[in-house]
């Protein structure tokens, strides 16, 4: 049963993240990705990470996938402007991340980390898995947690910035 | 066995709490009419049936029956789509309100909640998930239409729902700070005997400024008057369901209803005690609380659907800069110096 469910959630996913790549239309494809992160944030529950699922829609479907629609819709792209030749890029990368897959297939998941299955265990006995990515944020993981706060903090200046134009020129 | 009990039970759940938001919906049609009538010294609908309470059901065979028009040059398929997009996450989200006393019923060897669909331990975080999913509902249909005023409708639309589904999850964080909890059936329990314990009310720290914070921006992320600028019948026709008749119509409009219904209900989860009655006596005797407690429940939700319906007839609309600059200059620091505040009250006085 959890193995049906499983190759549902992914092959759904990998044949969605496709299409957002392969359709003409750019709003079709952000329809795509909607249904992708849907079938996420499913194989998120599978794993009992609930909180994670909700985020996911919350954040990646609810706010980010809305103003990529947003600027799809204000910039109404044409379609030859949408692809850049940007495929030595991609093909680079995509090696890289397939070559990375496939080692930790090979090597098995003992490399990742080795607090993962004391997370798994603390995620099923407590009531949910809130507390326990709570209680890991501000205490295992607080020096990365700090750090991205800073990188959001830094983005958010810079947005504020860049929307200002007035004061760079003011002081240049 | 157990499967099929449990599948039976949470399905008919599900049909009675879908026919009690639709039947709501129908009803809000005809009173918010006659609300607007009362306060602006008129009857409202009058002609179908006595009184005019059998307008809704006019409306909906007018709307049934009239002729489903597609615009040269729309997309069909989000045409069609987008109406639907609006009005599941608009529905989904009552699974997790608990409409009375937090009881476990034995029915077949299963564990059956008779007064909440489910009690996922994320609650709080499903409706407001679901809640900015609705946006594509509203983009969508904006923009396949074909049509400026949908497409200015649907943008308008979705810059608003941004930036007040911000300000509605900022104002809620006091809530759960002083619960500890993420799941409304326990932020009800925690609020349980007398109006005192309500989080608007309660003691380390009031929730009163975030209440105020969250229904303001709760009318806005339902597109209602005075925030209602995505369908400024002034400027914009209709907004972005200006080319939408017959049941796509519908869809729209059930969507809506359904929102503001789905927003006093969370407003009175957290904020007003959900099921519990102002004093312990009101309440009644234990057996008696799944009536007692609906019916307190029922109270609370019309009364802020009054509410919505007051704003409607009292207010005039925002301009577009001046509802963009409410609501990231003045909502948005005072939800942020709740939070604050809230949090420093919980670490003086903890365990309450």
């Amino acid at each position: 049963m959890g193995m049906i469910v499983f190759f549902y959630f992914a092959s759904v996913i990998v044949a969605t993240a496709a299409l957002v790549v392969a359709l003409r239309n750019p709003v079709y494809s952000a329809l795509a990705l909607l249904v992708m992160f849907f079938h996420v944030a499913g194989l998120f529950v599978t794993l009992h990470a609930e909180f994670l699922a909700i985020i996911q829609i919350l954040v990646y479907a609810g706010a980010i996938l809305v103003l990529y629609l947003f600027v799809v819709m204000l910039l109404n792209l044409r379609r030859e402007e949408r692809f850049h030749h940007q495929l030595t890029v991609g093909l680079f990368l995509g090696c890289m991340l397939f070559a990375e897959a496939v080692l930790l297939v090979v090597k098995g998941e003992t490399s990742l980390g080795a607090d993962l299955p004391a997370l798994r265990e603390s995620a099923q006995l407590t009531q949910g898995n809130t507390e326990s990515i709570g209680e890991l944020l501000y205490s295992t993981y607080l020096f990365p947690f700090e750090i991205a706060s800073l990188i959001l903090l830094v983005a958010m200046v810079g947005a504020v910035i860049l929307t200002k134009k007035g004061i760079l020129e003011a002081k240049g | 066995m157990d499967t099929g009990i449990r599948l039976a039970l949470t399905l008919g759940q599900i049909s009675a709490v879908m026919v009690a938001v639709l039947l709501t919906v129908a009803a809000l049609t005809l009173l918010e009419r006659k609300v607007l009538g009362w306060m602006q010294d008129r009857m409202g609908p009058m002609e179908v049936g006595p009184y005019g309470i059998l307008q809704p059901v006019a409306d909906g065979l007018k709307l049934f029956f009239k002729e489903d028009i597609i615009p040269a040059g729309a997309n069909k398929l989000m045409f069609s789509l987008a109406p639907i997009l609006s009005l599941v996450p608009a529905l989904i989200g009552f699974a997790v309100i608990p409409f009375g006393p937090d009881w476990t019923v034995d029915v077949g060897g299963v564990n059956f909640k008779p007064f909440v669909i489910t009690d996922i331990n994320i609650g709080i975080l499903y409706i407001l998930a679901f809640a900015s999913i609705g946006a594509f509902g509203i983009i969508l249909g904006g923009w396949s239409s074909n049509s400026k005023y949908s497409l200015l409708g649907g943008l308008r639309s979705a810059a608003q729902l941004i930036s007040y589904e911000l300000n509605v999850g900022l104002s809620i964080i006091g809530v759960l700070l002083l619960s500890g909890s993420l799941s409304l059936v326990t932020i009800t329990n925690a609020q349980a005997g007398g109006f005192w314990n309500w989080y608007f009310f309660a003691f380390p720290f009031p929730q009163a400024v975030a209440f105020v914070v969250f229904i303001i921006s709760s009318v806005a992320e339902t597109n209602r008057t005075p925030f209602d600028l995505p369908e400024a019948e002034s400027e914009l026709v209709a907004g972005f369901f200006t080319e939408y008749s017959g049941m796509r119509f519908a869809f729209f409009f059930m969507a809506e209803y359904a929102n503001m219904i789905l927003v006093s209900c969370v407003a009175t989860v957290l904020f007003f005690g959900g099921w519990h009655a102002p004093f312990e006596f009101l309440q009644g005797p234990e057996s008696w609380h799944w009536l007692t407690g609906m019916i307190w429940f029922t109270i609370k939700v019309y009364g802020f659907l009054f509410l919505f319906f007051w704003l409607r007839a009292t207010l005039p609309r925002l301009r577009y800069d001046q509802l963009m600059r409410f609501g990231w200059k003045v909502l948005l620091p005072i939800a942020l110096g709740n939070i604050v505040v809230t949090s420093l009250f919980a670490y003086i006085f903890p365990g309450n």
